[in-house]
């Protein structure tokens, strides 16, 4: 059984984590906060919350200083909602440009579907490619999503779908780059689990 | 290809139609009744929200009606505690009036509040809050009644009547930031014979945000009906739970066996 290893939370002031660190907790798993660059080295895994403005969110995380220290990490890296956007190349959320270590794009859906935005509650996803996040996760299972604007589909990219008018990437990944648009500190007993894969990746 | 309106309707069927129980809470500690098997402590807020997420309840609301300002802190502590020790969302309602009352709010875990009295009283107070927090932070709850041929917001419980139609006034709510609409009819709540169906239909056609449903639920026909008639997108209830009148399991296969999706 490998050990769990320690969890750093970037902080960079963009959004409540307060959810997050009790779910972590719950699970047993150790986490700390990154306020400066050099206490990525602290950590070796790192997330990325985020409720909010793509374009403000981004601002903060520059202004954190933490960018490029970011960018040239090696580490398993989860980015959770806003977080995972910013992992993207671009938002249309404030026309933004952004970390670019998935090369996909953040799409607002107001324009695109006749449903009701934000796409607000429980909803399935489908797993399209093989992840160590989905470990032990049924197909349409039932995950609690809060968003307006969602990364695209993309076959190589996106782990698991979900559906909302259109199809979009519920989970993506990139080499060590990991993101879920769902909340999993809020999406009960399988959220919990996507959060105790990602400490054992 | 295009995707036709059916395809939209059909392709959107996976977003689960939401069951929300809502508790009182004052001075901290969960008021009314509850009647729950196997609890060990009925009054104990964390615990029967723990109760209902093991029943799969999509989400809970906690309705603080503490009067003063120690039990308001007392309330905070709870909402801290329930972050702390629950893995679904939850919303807190009542006494908050400003900006710095959700921001308390937000820092202890909360995932949403509700407005209600403050809303109407200063309409502003939507559109800071969703600049702050977000629109899907900021739950407008409307208590309605039907009065001479129309529907008027209500305050305080339902007693202070206002001049706000109610149509307008929701309509005012979403313009302003409401990210999402909790429609309690007085004139059903209470009666246990189901829920205003008409009215949250017709609410609920010229709404882009999503609509909860309240007031009225006495069986689970009642749930199937509302989602059938009037395709809201949550429905909540308390007492029907808190007796243990309705299990929510039974209740969410119940909704499954008459075509509509649950978790």
């Amino acid at each position: 059984m490998k050990k769990h290893s320690s969890i750093g939370i970037v902080n960079y002031g963009a959004g409540n984590i307060f959810s997050l660190t009790a779910a972590l907790k719950r699970q047993g798993l150790r986490y700390g906060m990154v306020n400066r660059p050099e206490e990525l080295d602290n950590y070796d895994r790192i997330i990325i919350p985020g409720v909010g403005h793509a374009a403000k969110a981004m601002g903060k995380l520059k202004a954190s200083g933490m960018i490029d220290s970011i960018l040239q990490l090696k580490k398993p890296v989860l980015g959770i909602c806003l977080g995972m956007q910013l992992l993207t190349d671009y938002s249309e959320e404030g026309n933004v440009d952004l970390l670019k270590l998935i090369p996909l794009r953040t799409l607002n859906f107001e324009g695109r579907i006749d449903l009701k935005v934000p796409h607000m509650g429980w909803n399935t996803i489908k797993q399209v490619n093989e992840s160590e996040l989905m470990k032990g996760i049924p197909q349409e299972t039932y995950f609690y999503f809060v968003h307006s604007f969602y990364i695209e589909y993309n076959p190589k990219f996106t782990v698991a779908s979900c559906n909302y008018g259109i199809s979009f990437s519920a989970i993506v990944q990139n080499n060590n780059f990991y993101g879920v648009q769902f909340h999993p500190e809020k999406s009960g007993d399988a959220g919990e689990l996507i959060l105790k894969n990602f400490s054992t990746i | 290809m295009e995707p036709t309106f059916t395809d939209k309707i059909l392709n959107s069927s996976t977003l689960a139609k939401r069951i929300i129980p809502c508790l009182d809470v004052k001075d901290g500690r969960t008021v009314k009744g509850v009647n729950f098997i196997n609890l060990r402590d009925a009054g104990d807020p964390v615990e029967l929200a723990w109760q209902y997420s093991q029943q799969c309840a999509d989400e809970l609301v906690f309705l603080d009606i503490s009067a003063t300002n120690e039990g308001r802190k007392t309330t905070l502590d709870l909402v801290k505690a329930v972050a702390e020790q629950i893995n679904i969302p939850f919303t807190i309602g009542g006494g908050i009036s400003e900006i710095a009352d959700a921001d308390a709010l937000l820092n202890a875990g909360a995932d949403k509040i509700s407005i209600n009295s403050a809303a109407v009283r200063n309409p502003d107070l939507i559109k800071q809050l969703a600049d702050a927090f977000g629109k899907q932070f900021v739950v407008v709850a409307v208590d309605t009644r039907f009065i001479d041929g129309q529907n008027y917001v209500h305050l305080n419980g339902g007693r202070l009547k206002t001049d706000w139609e109610t149509f307008k006034w929701v309509k005012r709510a979403e313009e302003l930031g409401a990210g999402e609409i909790l429609l309690t009819s007085m004139d059903y709540d209470g009666t246990k014979n189901g829920f205003d169906c008409d009215l949250l239909s017709e609410i609920n056609l010229n709404l882009t945000i999503p609509l909860i449903a309240s007031g009225g639920a006495g069986n689970m026909q009642h749930f199937t009906d509302v989602f059938q008639k009037a395709n809201v997108d949550a429905a909540l209830a308390a007492s029907v739970f808190h007796y243990g009148e309705i299990s929510i399991p039974d209740l969410k296969k119940e909704l499954k066996r008459n075509g509509i999706c649950t978790r």
